[in-house]
């Protein structure tokens, strides 16, 4: 297969980038999108050119770490699909792919397709955690859990952190990837305790990050590779009410 | 050759552990914010020790590569972890969780440790489920359990196909709370470059800012090492991209000794290679062996048909099917331990019954559990796995069975500490799979899990505060010592070598070739002729790598090409010491697989001789490592052959 790619280029966070072409030829359907890119990268460093800097590790869509804004949507074509799960089968030979990195005023560009999504774990450093320390712990069976809640907490809880919804939102806003975890945390009842200033903590961090507000348009969950739902950002904003209600 | 001291308390094995925590040195808690900590790798071990030291007190520096300590490759693990809870009433016990883990690592583990591993195993659920992990659980509300990899009572727990996942981020959790109180200060896209090491002791690292290229250095009374297993040296394995040896190998060559190098884990269930560009392989659970049953043909002609296309598994009947595991070990069948169940299918491969073009792959087949069970409790079982095969291959496990083929997994091998954890450099901890302690030869599945977060929760609070103790009266050192003026300056040197080299071939060249050598010679199968030849091939590797590699771009910039040149130039050396370790050890065990050592295709230990773990020395790169042997005491168990038939 040939490809002709169009790649978001940009040495640092201060310099300005642009699209450039790239034009590739025998790839196979079975590659994955990135080995199709570590491919590229092979024939650019052998040309004596700059590879292209993109993020990834695990490679099994789990890690959160790929992020690339494929031919206007985050990951690509796929759905519930991460970057790295997007196999070169989905596209047309001769297509033409765009590449970009995922954009947001609070994910800021560090060269190329990477960027910085610490804000992500400063907002967890507010209050997605429960507060247990080593040792504190009693017996696990002492709590039993309703099998009910216990699954829609790990279907919550399976977020990765990527940023996509971010990527995908047309105000930039963080709201499904911190619903997910506020979620996670409600609906069960070691979350208990912390609940109101857990709600209240990481949403303020989220508008202090600069991610946009919520209007409802959705994009967020239909491009989340881990399928996370939009009730969770109603839940959200429902602990977020009770919490500034009991907070007056 | 010296004997090493593994420092295991006195006293009978169930109270050793009790024994010791009642006699370690305390620090009390005005001194312990005075102490400063250096955690290097936020996995499930790097992060609940970071988390847990700061809950302590004390003054903790965590360290990651990635963008965040959330995306350890701890992440990735599907299947489940280990705890002696026997919440199912089926006869589980602590004894009998460090029985198993010391039977399946094949008599080359420590007792002492396998023993305080199962027994902090039970704290370690109560853990996380106090933090929120979201486990499976019953209709009754309480915690299910299943049977995993090789285990004949259920004593696993599990989060859907995410347990990794679901346990890592409690533990960062944790970590992001102690960070939020400024207990913790996190260093993410950074990479240790070196130890600093001032009379003997640890005292810091030099780590490389990933973004700006820049080399920092930092103190800390006391260096933790957390940096996950080092099966990229196969170039193709199930780690992720970025996992590496570098830390480990930096702390060895500043005379952190290293334990059994050539004990590698090959896991059964892997999709098989396909081509050339391939970057990284894919693991199946082990839990699909629950279900799922393994075969090839009978003969080699139908093996053949289906190789070219000509037939497929459904034109394979019932008598001509060989369903080699549960014909050669009937009474673990398709749940024998992993290193068996990769030899079988290699075996059967090498008799040219493979079932992929290369020849290299066999059948896992859901049939008979679907026509048991129907499609929708299989498709349930395994969730995420069946839609991540397909996606992956195209082809669709309820339909036609699976492919598979033995991958590299895991790393048993890694830096020789004693039962405190410590390597043989003072102040220098090392948890994880970055150490080699508990696991013998073979990992048993879901014990990774349980060894990591059993390091960093529960056993290095106790350990380090016994060593810290007496530090308590150093002061800071300023980092304008001279020793780490020279650990940045020898840094800086080798880095610009490297990049100043401007040769023809690309980092990835040179690591796939490295993969391929150790593949082929330090696989599955070793010979002391083989292994003697790819020692030769590796050094003259290494020679090549230094003339010729190509790095683009400069030092004082995000360059990605540049860190895994540094890695793959790590990888080189630490390959050509598990091929001498390797060929140190005339015996077979676990994972260790010399073809001289058998009996009719079963590994043949040699207790006599071998019961030791290998701690080797670095001497310097081009001279032979000195041999330290650690004699592997049984006061509890009787040495066994082990058999699974
Ligand atoms: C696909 C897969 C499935 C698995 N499934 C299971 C399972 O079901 N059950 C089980 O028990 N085990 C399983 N394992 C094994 C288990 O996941 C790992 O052994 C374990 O998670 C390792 O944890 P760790 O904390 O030691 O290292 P890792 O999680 O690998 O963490 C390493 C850390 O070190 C950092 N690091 C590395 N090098 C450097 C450096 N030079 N400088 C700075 N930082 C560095 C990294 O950034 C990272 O934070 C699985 C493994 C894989 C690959
Ligand atoms: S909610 Fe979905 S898209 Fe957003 S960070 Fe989590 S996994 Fe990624
Ligand atoms: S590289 Fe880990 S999710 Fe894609």
């Amino acid at each position: 297969m040939k490809f002709n790619l169009k790649v978001w280029r940009q040495k640092n966070a201060q310099a300005q980038g642009k699209l450039v072409d790239y034009t590739i030829e025998n790839i196979i359907p079975d590659m994955s999108f990135l080995e199709m890119v570590d491919v590229l990268n092979d024939n650019l460093v052998r040309k004596g050119e700059d590879p292209i800097a993109f993020d990834h590790d695990c490679r099994e869509g789990i890690c959160g770490m790929c992020s690339m804004y494929i031919s206007g949507r985050a990951h690509g074509p796929h759905h519930a699909a991460t970057t790295c799960q997007l196999y070169m089968r989905s596209f047309k030979d001769g297509d033409t792919i765009y590449v970009e990195p995922f954009r947001a005023g609070a994910f800021p560009i560090i060269k190329d397709l990477v960027t910085d999504r610490s804000a992500f774990d400063r907002i967890i450093a507010k209050g997605g955690f429960v507060s247990v320390n080593t040792g504190q712990a009693q017996d696990a069976n002492n709590l039993p859990v309703d099998k009910a809640d216990a699954e829609k907490a790990m279907d919550a809880a399976a977020c990765i952190g990527c940023g996509a919804c971010v990527a995908a939102c047309p105000n930039s806003a963080a709201m499904l990837f911190v619903s997910a975890k506020i979620s996670q945390l409600a609906l069960l009842p070691q979350g208990g305790p912390e609940r109101n200033n857990r709600a209240i903590n990481m949403v303020n961090q989220m508008d202090e990050e600069g991610f946009g507000n919520c209007t409802n348009i959705g994009a967020c969950e239909a491009e989340c590779p881990k399928e996370i739902k939009l009730t969770n950002i109603a839940r959200m904003n429902r602990e977020y009410l009770v919490a500034s209600l009991i907070n007056e | 050759m010296s004997e090493l001291n593994s420092k295991i308390p006195t006293g009978p094995l169930a109270e050793k552990w009790d024994n010791y925590k009642e006699h370690a040195k305390l620090v009390n808690p005005a001194n312990k914010r005075k102490l400063e900590v250096i955690v290097v790798g936020t996995g499930l071990a790097g992060a609940s020790a970071a988390a847990s030291l700061a809950e302590l007190g004390y003054s903790v520096k965590a360290f990651c590569f990635q963008d965040s300590p959330r995306r350890a490759h701890s992440i990735a693990a599907q299947g489940g972890i280990n705890a002696a809870k026997n919440y199912k009433n089926d006869g589980d016990s602590v004894f009998r969780l460090f029985y198993d883990t010391i039977k399946g690592g094949d008599f080359r583990a420590r007792e002492a440790n396998v023993y305080r591993l199962a027994d902090v195993s039970r704290n370690i659920i109560d853990q996380c489920v106090a933090q929120g992990v979201p486990f499976a659980r019953e209709y009754g509300g309480l915690l299910d359990n299943r049977s995993f990899g090789g285990s004949q009572v259920s004593r696993t727990f599990y989060a859907r196909g995410q347990t990794g996942q679901q346990l890592l981020l409690g533990a960062y959790g944790a970590l992001e709370r102690q960070i939020g109180l400024g207990n913790v200060k996190m260093y993410a896209r950074h990479e240790m470059a070196d130890v600093v090491t001032i009379d003997g002791k640890a005292r810091g690292i030099v780590a490389r800012n990933l973004i700006t290229g820049e080399l920092e250095r930092y103190f800390g009374h006391a260096v933790i090492l957390a940096t996950g297993g080092y099966g990229n040296v196969f170039f193709l394995s199930t780690s992720a991209m970025g996992s590496n040896v570098t830390a480990a190998w930096k702390a060895h060559k500043k005379g952190a000794y290293f334990g059994n190098p050539c004990y590698t884990q090959i896991h059964p269930t892997c999709i098989p290679v396909t081509g050339d560009y391939q970057s990284k392989l894919t693991l199946m659970s082990e839990s699909l062996r629950n279900d799922g049953r393994v075969w090839v043909p009978k003969s080699k002609e139908d093996a053949k048909a289906i190789r070219e296309g000509k037939k497929t598994a459904a034109d394979i009947k019932e008598d001509d099917r060989d369903y080699y595991l549960e014909r050669k070990y009937p009474s673990f069948g398709n749940l024998c331990p992993r290193d068996i169940a990769s030899r079988a299918a290699k075996e059967a491969c090498d008799d040219g019954r493979g079932i992929v073009p290369s020849g290299l792959g066999v059948f896992l087949d859901f049939a008979d559990a679907i026509k048991r069970l129907g499609v929708e409790v299989v498709k349930a079982r395994y969730g995420e796995l069946f839609p991540m095969y397909q996606n992956i291959t195209n082809e669709d496990p309820l339909k036609t069975p699976m492919k598979i083929y033995p991958a590299v997994h895991y790393t048993m091998g890694g830096l020789w500490v004693d039962y405190e954890l410590m390597t043989s450099v003072q102040g220098l901890y090392c948890l994880g799979e970055a150490n080699f302690s508990d696991h013998g030869a073979n990992r048993l599945g879901a014990s990774a899990l349980m060894q990591g977060l059993a390091d960093g929760y529960f056993v290095i609070p106790y350990t380090i505060g016994n060593y810290l103790s007496s530090e308590i009266f150093t002061k800071a050192i300023p980092t304008d010592h001279p020793a780490f003026v020279e650990a940045e300056e020898a840094a800086r040197e080798r880095a610009e070598k490297l990049i100043g080299t401007k040769g023809k071939k690309t980092v990835d060249d040179f690591h796939k070739q490295l993969g391929k050598i150790m593949w082929e010679y330090c696989g599955m199968a070793r010979t002391a002729e083989g292994l003697t030849h790819a020692r030769k091939l590796i050094q003259d590797l290494r020679k090549e790598f230094w003339s010729n590699v190509n790095i683009p771009g400069t030092l004082n910039e995000f360059n990605p090409e540049f860190d895994k040149a540094g890695r793959v130039a790590d990888f080189i050396e630490l390959g050509e010491l598990m091929v001498i370790d390797a060929l140190d050890r005339n015996e077979s065990c676990g994972g260790h697989f010399r073809l001289e050592y058998q009996d009719e295709g079963e590994a043949k230990r040699d207790d006599e001789n071998y019961a030791y773990v290998s701690a080797w020395e670095h001497t310097s790169v081009e001279a032979d490592p000195i041999l330290h042997k650690e004699k592997l005491v049984y006061e509890n168990i009787q040495l066994q052959v082990r058999s699974y038939k």
